[in-house]
């Protein structure tokens, strides 16, 4: 056990540290570490600030040198992420795109493939969106119903997907489509890219609880891709579907406790200047809140080791899911116990708008979070069935 | 970074395992947790004079093996999975620590020899009947001066207070308030005016007793009146101590649980297979998981005897202390009827699991303190 850098971490550090201190500048840096995936806010700025993270090969800065990334093993990734959190810089345009479907395209992409998609989503030219949820694909994701059928050499998609984020400004949505008649549940399905500027593409957007409208769905109606844009094989697209959602469940959350901390802090400066940091129950809260993103941290740290040693986050990465996010939402209801009349009130008065203030946003979209990228209850079978190997179901 | 044991500490985890599974069954548990010592002196004698374990983290120049906190972490870990009926919590954790702690260099060396090689079983002599864990709640009054003083009083819960040889007490010098005049004492078991009584613990693993001072003679640990650093460090360092305990007995459980839910068949089917049983055991994982993050985390915080200590102290005796009580539960709502008997070993985790949350201050206490320590 040591919790130090190595000498060799303590150089990388120093270098991401060095370019963040010399690029994060500016309006770059007046951003903050605002919005997320789903949260559009300072949105050209934010493009701005990530082609120049791109420039310098730090969007892609994981995969593989040959194409165009810096080759970075878990560790660096992990202090990439510290730092960049540290330095309050802002949250990324592009997760779809480089934290979901990249890493998957590098797994099953032909090397064409690869060589047409990578580059552009390292210089944020190209965004992407995820097309799996359907009305009736939730939790039950392989109930997919949105078919593709091949029609010379292109593939003809009509279906609908839903709770797709970003996918208006996306230009690309990797599609889980059933390309074999007549098959049911994961057997027949496949993993197609499909560009989003076309006539059979109608995105609506969706208005969700905090008043905006990240999400959207997404209406397929004989839209069209090329028949070379499967990832994997046709009909077998579930296993690479089902490897997103494990860059999805990732690496990522081991360095988020670096923003929740940040959050926590807050709520406790303003318990503090408040007086309600005396209530002893208050109190109770907070500590426990605390508790909380401590062992998000050391918890993380376990991980990781255990990552570089085997070279794969196992089904453990379940449990992280399943702590932060209702750490989180337990998090936003303790900042409205916090503001007690204060949180009557949302941000702008007069204006007629409905923003929130970001304990407001806290306590609404961590709603979302115990729902997405595998819903509390999916994440607590994984860890019954794949972690304790207790039964499955009959299904 | 590096959150894993070497290869000596996996070593050493399958040798104390082993000796574990060996030494303390159910059954010796059973038999042990019905007799007033509660241990098993054989059992003692090896684990002092083979395996050296008293003496795991005592300097080598005072007669231990020189080991720190991430060893004595794993080894508290592998007893709590079974239940070990010994005064090693007492001597090591609270005894121990209070000594290296609170005594000058001369003292260490004329107490620490006889613990490190089990021959000296000893206690902590802190908590009284107003059961207060802070600084407060030490009221018996030490008098004297020099190397004479005198002690007046009683000290209640004190674990393995029966059977200690030697006996730290902590009392306060005359007109004293708060952390101001806390002293260290030592009073061997037998002393004249010493008055033990062995108590009815809820938790028949681990022993208390009642100690009752009447003019009694005591030598000062350390300088009297200037202690209660070296007190707030012992506590600290035996909540690692206990944490450590604690996750242990919680991945058992644990296991207990999951093991049952795989073979009860109840619908034609195991239940198991039931979201209702399979979600209580993924929240168990989790909580365990995170335990065990905790209690390493502070194991490593103690054996770098850093200023991060205090916090993760508080932190990791919280945190395990409501992980374990829940498994605990869990395990006998899992177990449905059969585990609520006496014959089930559940009941005996469940009482361990609610003492080791007590004992130290529990998780309300230790969130508190916690809260104070990172200036809420």
């Amino acid at each position: 056990m040591d919790f130090r850098d190595s000498p060799a971490e303590a150089d990388f550090r120093d270098e991401v540290r060095t370019w963040l201190s010399e690029h994060l500048v500016g309006e770059f840096a007046e951003l903050g570490s605002r919005g997320g995936p789903a949260d559009e806010r300072g949105w050209d700025v934010r493009i701005e600030w990530e082609r120049t993270l791109g420039r310098d090969r730090w969007v892609g800065c994981s995969w593989p040198v040959e194409y165009g990334g810096r080759g970075l093993d878990f560790s660096q990734q992990v202090i990439f992420n510290e730092e960049y959190a540290k330095a309050n810089a802002p949250a990324r345009v592009s997760f779809f795109g480089e934290g979901l479907f990249a890493p998957t395209l590098i797994a099953y992409g032909t090397d064409e493939q690869k060589r047409r998609f990578l580059p552009k989503i390292q210089s944020v030219d190209e965004l992407w969106c995820q097309g799996y949820s359907e009305p009736n694909a939730g939790s039950d994701l392989s109930n997919v119903q949105t078919k593709a059928v091949l029609d010379g050499d292109e593939w003809v998609v009509t279906g609908q997907k839903v709770w797709t984020t970003l996918a208006h400004r996306a230009d690309w949505c990797f599609v889980v489509a059933r390309t074999e008649a007549g098959s049911q549940s994961h057997r027949g399905l496949s993993y197609l890219l499909v560009p989003m500027d076309q006539p059979g593409v109608e995105i609506r957007p969706l208005r969700q609880m905090t008043g905006s409208a990240e999400f959207n769905e997404v209406y397929f109606d004989e839209a069209r891709t090329s028949a070379d844009l499967v990832l994997g094989d046709v009909n077998d697209g579930w296993k690479v579907a089902m490897a997103t959602l494990g860059f999805e469940r990732g690496t990522a959350f081991l360095s988020q406790q670096l923003a929740f901390q940040r959050e926590l802090a807050e709520i406790i400066a303003v318990a503090q200047s408040k007086g309600s940091s005396r209530d002893a129950t208050i109190r109770q809260e907070l500590a426990d809140s605390y508790i909380g993103v401590q062992i998000m941290k050391f918890n993380g740290m376990r991980m990781l080791t255990d990552l570089v040693k085997k070279g794969v986050l196992g089904p453990s990465s379940s449990i992280g899911k399943l702590f932060w996010s209702n750490w989180h939402r337990t998090l936003g209801e303790r900042a409205m116990d916090v503001l007690g009349t204060d949180g009557l009130l949302v941000a702008n008065e007069g204006s007629g708008a409905y923003e929130l203030d970001e304990f407001h946003q806290i306590f609404m979209t961590s709603r979302a979070e115990t729902i997405y990228a595998g819903a509390s209850e999916i994440q607590r079978n994984i860890i019954g069935e794949r972690v304790l190997g207790l039964p499955r179901e009959p299904r | 970074m590096n959150f894993a044991f070497t290869e000596d500490q996996d070593s050493l985890r399958d040798v104390v395992r082993s000796f574990m599974d060996a030494k303390s069954t159910e059954e010796d548990v059973r038999t042990l947790m019905d007799t007033e010592s509660g241990y098993d002196t054989a059992v003692w004698a090896q684990m002092g004079g083979e395996l050296g374990l008293p003496g795991l983290h005592i300097p080598e120049e005072f007669g231990g093996q020189g080991y720190g906190f991430v060893e004595l972490g794993i080894v508290f870990e592998e007893m709590g999975r079974r239940l070990l009926c010994a005064p090693y919590f007492a001597t090591v954790a609270l005894a121990a620590n209070a000594i290296l702690n609170a005594g000058t260099t001369e003292e260490k060396a004329a107490l620490l020899p006889g613990i490190a090689s089990g021959e000296t079983i000893g206690a902590l002599a802190f908590t009284e009947s107003n059961g207060r864990w802070d600084a407060d709640g030490i009221t018996m009054v030490a008098k004297g001066s020099g190397s004479d003083w005198t002690l007046d009083g009683e000290k209640m819960f004190v674990i393995d207070g029966h059977n200690a040889d030697l006996i730290v007490v902590v009392a306060r010098t005359e007109g004293t308030s708060g952390e101001d005049g806390i002293s260290f004492f030592t009073v061997a078991g037998d002393a004249a005016g010493l008055t033990r009584t062995p108590l009815a613990t809820m938790d028949q693993t681990r022993k208390q007793a009642r100690l009752e001072f009447s003019g009694v003679k005591a030598s000062p640990l350390g300088a009297p009146g200037a202690g209660w650093a070296a007190l707030a460090k012992t506590l600290d360092q035996a909540a690692v101590c206990l944490s450590n305990e604690m996750v242990g007995g919680a991945q058992f459980v644990l296991d207990m649980s999951v093991e049952y839910a795989k073979v009860r068949v109840q619908f034609g089917r195991p239940i198991g297979s039931f979201q209702a049983i399979k979600h209580k055991c993924a929240d168990m994982l989790l909580e365990v998981e995170s335990a065990k993050s905790a209690a390493y985390y502070s194991a490593w915080a103690a054996a770098e005897d850093n200023e991060e200590l205090p916090v993760v102290a508080s932190l990791s005796k919280a945190y395990c202390s409501d992980a374990y009580f829940h498994a605990t539960a869990e395990n006998i709502q899992i177990h449905g009827g059969i585990g609520f008997t006496w014959e089930h070993p559940a009941h005996l985790y469940f009482k361990r699991a609610k003492s080791s949350e007590i004992l130290l201050g529990d998780a309300t206490y230790h969130r508190e303190l916690l809260a104070q320590r990172i200036g809420i």
